[in-house]
């Protein structure tokens, strides 16, 4: 009996609305090919999505959740990147 | 529900816990997703693979009773619904699995344990499907009861779980209503029909309410899993949520839910209703259920009579991967 295990994939689709491939899911299949196959059985049975993207996970580098502080805190304090930091009075109109 | 007695370590008190342990209590009291590669207690984990795998496990033994009547439906439409149905809960597996998986342990694994009888499916799925008003029954009773458990699951704690009991839950409102509607046209046919209609009710009924698992005073595995929140309800408010969501269904059906003891409780706004025969349930649970045999049987020689196949697909993706590394050679 077969012992080798066929690889995980990461899945991404693209809904019919034009937006970006967004990650839906992971799955096995023996390579890339089939791992499309496999994807559009798993993943879009309900008319999900126009496009599929797979990648082997063993190549996606991801950041750590250790780093989540240095990565991700320097944004919280810049709130004048927001449109609504800045108070623009009704007389201008719409902006 | 589709894991039962899925065991867990007894609850810790805040002072027992490391100053690890009480940070990731607090993330998960705070509503916080806790992903995969974060810290996580050992016991949190090995509850998780054991009970996501239990839920895999049984979308895909699942499909066996269901499977058994796609040959034999009705009408064309009734079997593509059914095939539908049937595929839904591969991909049901699937997902499960493939959460179960960010947890540090294989599919194939889970499987071979699936397989030994190491880990468990529900007892639910080891009970025949003998005639076609079964099939409603189940989509009817057992998706509606595994409705009941997974709408709360889709805020437990583990983002992963989380994420696959969300695109279950779009996916699971479409099994109870196709069963529901097989009901419907059985239980409005000719006498016959409707007779066989109330035999399904009669048989998968208590059944049904074993979803949910042991009562909760003898449920000793609970409190842990719930102060990690990856069970959200008692197996009792459950139960009790089922029955009340269930009699005026079976009512509108003009059918009778096999319990003397039924009666709508003003007090409690439920019902009460008989307890299932709790002895029933863990020999089923013991592997000594109506099915149990053949069900396994059938898993382990889908598996084995597919490795040639699996291995033959890998053998071509070698192939195919070698021959895309010689060919730059070969160019030039």
């Amino acid at each position: 009996m077969s012992k080798k295990e066929w690889p995980l994939w990461e899945v991404f689709i693209r809904g019919q609305h034009g937006l970006n491939h967004r990650h839906v899911g992971s799955l096995h299949a023996p390579d890339a090919e089939m791992a499309i196959n496999n994807a559009r059985d798993v993943y879009t049975r309900r008319r999900e999505g126009v496009s599929i993207w797979v990648v082997p996970s063993k190549d996606i580098t991801a950041s750590s959740p250790s780093e989540k502080g240095p990565l991700f805190d320097p944004a919280e304090s810049k709130t004048y990147r927001h449109p609504t930091f800045f108070d623009i009075p009704e007389d201008v109109g719409k902006m | 529900m589709y894991a039962q007695l899925v065991k867990s370590d007894g609850l810790k008190s805040r002072e027992e816990m490391s100053p690890e342990e009480r940070a990731f209590q607090d993330r998960v009291d705070n509503g916080e997703k806790i992903e995969p590669k974060e810290w996580m207690p050992e016991g949190y984990r090995k509850t998780l693979i054991r009970q996501i795998g239990q839920h895999a496990h049984s979308e895909i033994v699942g499909q066996l009773p269901e499977g058994n009547w796609i040959t034999r439906a009705p009408t064309l439409e009734r079997k593509a619904i059914l095939l539908a149905k049937v595929q839904d809960e591969a991909g049901h597996g699937l997902y499960l699995y493939s959460a179960a998986e960010t947890l540090g342990v294989s599919r194939d694994e889970l499987q071979e344990k699936l397989h030994s009888g190491k880990m468990k499916y529900s007892s639910i799925f080891n009970y025949p499907t003998l005639n076609w008003a079964d099939i409603g029954a189940v989509g009817w009773l057992v998706d509606g009861a595994a409705i009941m458990n997974q709408v709360p699951l889709q805020r437990t704690s583990y983002g992963p779980y989380s994420r696959a009991m969300i695109r279950i839950c779009k996916e699971e409102s479409f099994h109870q209503r196709q069963g529901y509607a097989i009901m419907m046209k059985m239980a409005s046919g000719t006498p016959e029909q409707k007779e066989m209609a109330q035999d399904a009710l009669n048989r998968f009924w208590y059944p049904s309410l074993m979803m949910f698992g042991p009562s909760d005073k003898d449920s000793v595995h609970s409190a842990q899993s719930m102060a990690w929140k990856i069970k959200m309800n008692t197996n009792d408010e459950l139960r009790q949520k089922f029955v009340n969501e269930t009699v005026p269904q079976a009512e509108y059906l003009g059918l009778n839910v096999p319990d003397d003891k039924l009666a709508w409780n003003e007090d409690k706004q439920g019902y009460d209703f008989s307890e299932p025969d709790w002895n029933e349930f863990f020999e089923v649970i013991k592997g000594n259920g109506p099915c149990n045999r053949e069900r396994l049987n059938a898993r382990v020689k889908a598996w084995d009579e597919g490795a040639w196949f699996r291995d033959g697909l890998n053998a071509y993706a070698e192939k195919a991967a070698d021959r895309r590394k010689a060919a730059p050679v070969a160019a030039e």
